[in-house]
């Protein structure tokens, strides 16, 4: 409950009812401008997220253009807020995995031979391309008995024909 | 526009103009320059189109009127999505192709209602009493012209007797008002030009 004093400050016009009215416009406002920023951080995520494998796409739901009421404002507020919590939550997972595979590269490449036949593709390490890095031996059977191995990277995309086309 | 949406939205704007509309197919520089479009739309353009600040307007709106623009996809990346579907963008008719135009160039989407059907001097946004009840739509007084976003209803569409049509553009909160007028600019030049 608000002390007396600063519920008799109303705006110079306004009647009783009116007041109530002011109050939930202000609050729709307020809703509505931080459905605009949630929605503007989503698309941030998605754009970031969309190299890595993109973002989970929500189910189809009908409906038409209506002005929605506070309680379903606040409905749209918390989902977005909820997917931008589960954007981020992804984005830093994958992250994560693609910090883990540039260092097990970078393992790979200074060992190769504690590494043998692991493969990373370009697409885990958070780059575009087909290319996969793969640690082989030097001079195929000879190398495996020998101990030679070493770090691959293969050509890149195959081509649209199939082998031996172009 | 009814004052509730007003009060709720006033930086939702309808603009129209009526202008006469030869039918047919559209001019081969028009086809021409729906290829040229078409070769500006990337797959990575696409995916950031919704950073921008027009799309990303009409998105912040869809949320707000109950839409959500990943289902429901926007005017502009609706036509995206579709260039990159169908390998480019697909002439249907004059007036149909300049409307087009004036949404891939401006990101502002503008329909075409047959003028003679059309009361243009109450031609607004309302909430329906009678179309889909409840819906926000664009009417005259008359009827629902068609619900917001989405293609004129029978009726008010344009057809094959159509000899005039009213193009309106529909902006939002965040959509500069030059942006409207470029789109129906656009789209009365491509049809009258």
């Amino acid at each position: 409950m608000l002390p007396a004093h600063v519920q008799d400050r109303r705006a110079p016009g306004a009647g009783l009812q009116p007041g109530v009215v002011t109050d939930e416009r202000a609050a729709r406002r307020t809703l509505r401008e931080q459905i605009a920023r949630l929605e503007r951080e989503l698309a941030d995520a998605f754009v970031t997220a969309f190299p890595m494998g993109g973002l989970p796409q929500p189910v189809a739901a009908g409906g038409h253009p209506r002005l929605l009421s506070l309680g379903e404002l606040e409905v749209v507020r918390d989902d977005l807020a909820q997917r931008l919590g589960e954007a981020r939550l992804t984005i830093a997972e994958r992250a994560d995995d693609q910090a883990e595979k540039r260092l097990i590269l970078e393992r790979m490449l200074l060992a190769p031979a504690d590494y043998r036949f692991v493969r990373i593709s370009c697409r885990e390490l958070g780059e575009p391309g087909c290319g996969v890095w793969q640690v082989r031996p030097r001079m195929g059977l000879i190398g495996m008995l020998m101990g030679w191995w070493q770090v691959k990277l293969s050509s890149g995309c195959p081509l649209p024909g199939g082998h031996g086309a172009g | 526009m009814d004052p509730v949406v007003r009060a709720e939205f006033p930086g939702l704007r309808l603009r129209w103009v009526t202008v006469p509309a030869p039918p047919g197919d559209s001019p081969p520089e028009l086809v021409g320059r729906l290829r040229e479009l078409s070769n500006r739309y990337r797959g990575g353009g696409v995916v950031t189109m919704r950073t921008k600040p027009v799309p990303q307007a009409f998105r912040a709106f869809f949320r707000q009127i109950g839409l959500d623009p990943d289902v429901r996809r926007i005017p502009s990346e609706k036509v995206a999505v579709a260039r990159l579907l169908q390998g480019g963008f697909r002439s249907v008719d004059r007036i149909a192709d300049s409307c087009l135009v004036a949404l891939i160039e401006t990101g502002v989407p503008v329909w075409a209602l047959d003028a003679e059907r059309v009361a243009e001097a109450e031609l607004g946004i309302r909430i329906s009493g009678e179309h889909a009840t409840g819906s926000l739509v664009v009417g005259d007084g008359e009827g629902v012209c068609c619900i917001l976003f989405e293609d004129p209803l029978p009726g008010w569409a344009v057809g094959p007797r159509t000899r005039r049509v009213t193009l309106f553009a529909l902006a939002v909160d965040g959509v500069p008002e030059i942006h409207v007028e470029e789109a129906l600019w656009c789209a009365v030049d491509l049809l009258t030009g």
